[in-house]
Order: C-alpha cells, then structure tokens, then sequence
C-alpha cells in the first residue's frame, strides 16, 4: 500500500492554509439550527494542518485560533484555546502515523482526537458549573470524522499538480 | 567537545512542553476569567478581530431571504397585507387607549407626588448569530459601545423580553437569554400581582418560578410580566405564560413552568431598552464602610454607657 503522503505535492502556500482557518470560522459563525450535531469546523481544518504541516501549523496556531472562538462565542476565554491545543499536540504527535492510512482509517483516528476535544469542553464547562448537555453532544465530532475525507481533498486541491505534469 | 546536534533539526522545544505550557496558560486565563474578570479588555480585541467573519456569516441568510422574497407571490403578498392592516387596526385602538390611559396614570401619580416614570428608550438591532456553545444561551447583536448599548440593559422583540446585555464590545454585544440556567428576572402575576422571580430552565428552553410557597395562588395561563422592582427591566412588559404547576405534598415549594413569551431563539430582530436614568445609583463602597463603622462604635459606646450606669447604681 502506499501511504497517503508519498503523493508528490507542491509545497503549501500561507494563504491556502489562512484562507482556511478564516473559512472555518466563517462556517463556525453561520447561525446553525441545532449545534450539537454540527462539527466544529476550525478543530477540523486545524488538525488537517497540524497532521499535513507540522512544522507550520502547531500548538501556538491552534492556542491563538481558540482564544477568537472564545471570544467569538462568548464563552469562558480559554476553554476552546484548551481543547484546541490538545488536539494539535495530538495530531501532530500521530501526524506520522495517521498519513500512512487509507481516508477511512484517517477518519477513525480524527474522530478519536476530535472526541477527545470535545470532552476537554465539555470537562472545562463542567467544571464551570454548568449542567451536562446530554449524548447528542458527541455527534458533532463524529459528523466531522466522517467529513474528513472530502475536508482532505479540498484541502489539497491547490497543492496539487496538474495531471499531464505528475506523468512527466 | 561540544556535540550539539546540526541547525536543521532544531524544532524548538519538544511538543509535551509546549502542549504543557499552553494547556497552564489556557487554565490560567480560564481561572482568571471565571474568577476575576481581568481579561475583558483582551476579550473586546478579540472578538473585534472575529467581528468581519461573523458579519460576514450572517449574508448566507440574508441572502436566501431575499430570494425568497423575490420570489413570493401575490397571493401571500396580498393576504400578509390584509392581515396587517387588521393590525394595525387592533395596535391603533390600543395605542388611543394606552395614550389615555398614560394621561391618567401620571396625572394619578402627580397626585400622590411619585416620580414620573422615565419613557424607555429602543434601539433596533439584528440578531448576528447565537452562541456556539449549546449551554451558554447567548446571542450576538449587531451593536456595541459605539452605538451606545450599555451592559445590563433589557433586551426585547415585538413579543416580550428575550434577556439582557451582558457584555459589550465595540461594535457588537452579547446578550444572555432568559432561558440561560444563571439568569433571573423578577416578574410578576398580571391577574392577581403576585410577585416572583423567574429562573432560566437551561436546554428544554422554558423559565422556573423558583421559591413558590405550595399554596401561591397560580394557576395554569397566568401571564408574567415584568414587576419592575429591580430597575433594570421596565415594569410590565411580558416574560412568560405559565404552562404547568406542579404542587408536591413533598416539597414546601411549588414548580412553575412557564414559556417564554418572545421567539427567545428564534426571533432576527431585537429591542435594545434603556431606561439608564431610572436607575438608582449604586451605594458608593466607602460610604457604606465608614457608616458600618459608625454603627460599631456607637454600639460600642452604647455598652460602655450601660456599664457605667450600671456601676454607679
């Protein structure tokens, strides 16, 4: 099998990955009918980056991007900030492994990091004092595991080279 | 010799380092925000720079509304206008009654030397988004300090109060509702004015009437308004209707569960109200401390008076 990575690809603009993140967000931000089933956009495109560029996009990207989702959501400053760090340190600490697996396999691993997030949440909130907001608030994650695979094709639309090249 | 490793390979500090120090920094600023409230500057920067993203997200709507507009027929058009010409009709009798009726009002409360009441003040503005957090029942208002909205006004839709002004940034504010489980606003019965205060009842979306004596004299269909006795929110505007009462044998107190009377998530625009000048000034600090003090002492001195009474007799 060949690992996913071994894909000859251009090297990765600036803009391609701030256009993203300001993408997540912008989807973040829609008013949505029922959140809980949503996933969380920025954790997503936030752990492509991380298992795609480590070297680029890290722990203090993924702090800064949860500090403007805190604001933005009017939640307790650093609760996203939290769970969004964890979940760069996990993906850049599997982002080895994880590229060496088909999409499917992909998603399974992204579903466990972006369940581990949401639980760093919702353990934040708790802790706050706020009651728990039931099971349902776990789909989210999953919607967004099983999102992975057409996430990573977007993503990596513009790295790639156009057909007639790759042959040469 | 010295064999430190080549240039290349130099990664900064290894990533459970710096996992540690943003997960503490994280905590301090959740600490320091929960607790303190420090950070609200940092938090005004921030959701500025959030602010063209969530303007922004808001044109997909906009957007399908007006499609859909452009595309209604004249069929509804003309029914929509039939109804709101029955309206209008309805508003304007109220309104020649309310009219006559304030007329009345003050001039009975000039009678008994009370304080004019201050007309309220509305500013109009749209609902950006909800919060994204399912538990926080927060909502965004395209309007902040430079618009002139002040933290801990009332905020109302054409139906009722939806909740207050809890923070404001420079070009928007958040608005916490009524159902938010930390949120209560004092009400009262339109029937019999009885006085409560009512509670956010968290995700099911409806309000608490919490310390209820069993035997209070409510019943289902009551309709709440606002009692006014606190000074934030303008007395008698609607809040809710009570849905059911519940009156256990075991409990010394009833549960009341109403329904909110405004579309609380659902509405797209709101009432900003400000009745600033109605307002009491809060008691100054030092004031109350150095009476505080007088007290003591005086007590003091009221003691040591007795004793010596005591000791001459």
């Amino acid at each position: 099998m060949i690992p996913s990575s071994s894909q000859i690809l251009m090297p990765v603009r600036m803009s391609t990955i701030i256009g993203s993140f300001a993408l997540a967000l912008f989807l973040n931000f829609l008013p949505w009918r029922d959140l809980r089933l949503v996933p969380d956009f920025v954790a997503l495109v936030l752990a492509f980056w991380c298992v795609r560029q480590p070297r680029l996009v890290g722990l203090g990207v993924a702090w800064m991007l949860g500090l403007l989702s805190d604001a933005g959501n009017g939640v307790l400053l650093g609760q996203h900030a939290l769970a969004y760090s964890l979940l760069a340190f996990l993906s850049v600490w599997l982002s080895r492994r994880i590229l060496w697996f088909g999409p499917m396999l992909q998603s399974l691993h992204i579903a466990l990091i972006l369940l581990v997030t949401q639980a760093a949440v919702l353990l934040v909130r708790l802790a706050a004092g706020d009651a728990f907001p039931g099971w349902p608030i776990f789909i989210g994650p999953l919607a967004g595991a099983i999102l992975w695979p057409v996430v990573t094709w977007l993503l990596l639309l513009p790295q790639r080279r156009p057909e007639r090249e790759q042959a040469i | 010799m010295d064999h430190t490793p080549p240039p290349f390979f130099k990664r900064g500090p290894a990533p459970l380092v710096r996992l540690f120090f943003f997960a503490s920094l994280s905590l301090a600023l959740l600490v320091v925000d929960a607790r303190f409230r420090y950070v609200d500057g940092l938090r005004s920067w921030l959701a500025l720079a959030a602010y063209p993203l969530q303007r922004a997200a808001t044109w997909p709507i906009d957007l399908a509304m007006s499609v859909s507009g452009y595309f209604s027929t004249q069929a509804t058009l003309i029914q929509e206008n039939a109804q709101l010409r029955e309206q209008a009709l309805a508003n304007a009798q109220d309104a020649q009654r309310y009219h006559a009726l304030q007329a009345e009002a003050s001039e009975l409360r000039r009678m008994i030397g009370a304080a004019e009441k201050l007309p309220v003040q509305a500013m109009p503005a749209e609902v950006l988004y909800l919060g994204r957090d399912p538990y926080s029942h927060k909502l965004f208002i395209d309007r902040g300090t430079v618009q002139g909205v002040r933290a801990g006004s009332p905020v109302a839709d054409d139906t009722g109060v939806i909740g207050q002004v809890t923070r404001v940034h420079p070009l928007l504010s958040e608005v916490t509702l009524l159902t938010n489980p930390d949120q209560a606003i004092p009400v009262q019965v339109v029937r019999n004015g009885l006085r409560a205060v009512a509670f956010g009842g968290g995700a099911s979306g409806t309000l608490e009437l919490r310390y209820m004596p069993a035997n209070a004299e409510i019943q289902d269909g009551d309709r709440l308004v606002t009692s006014g006795i606190d000074g934030t929110y303008p007395a008698g505007l609607a809040v809710a209707t009570v849905m059911r009462v519940e009156r256990d044998a075991e409990h010394s107190f009833a549960r009341v569960v109403c329904k909110p009377a405004a579309g609380i998530e659902r509405g797209r625009y709101v009432l900003v109200l400000t009745n600033e000048a109605a307002r009491a000034p809060r008691p100054d600090e030092t004031q109350a401390k150095e009476r505080r003090g007088e007290k003591t002492r005086r007590a003091r001195k009221d003691k040591a008076a007795e004793k010596a009474s005591d000791d001459s007799q």
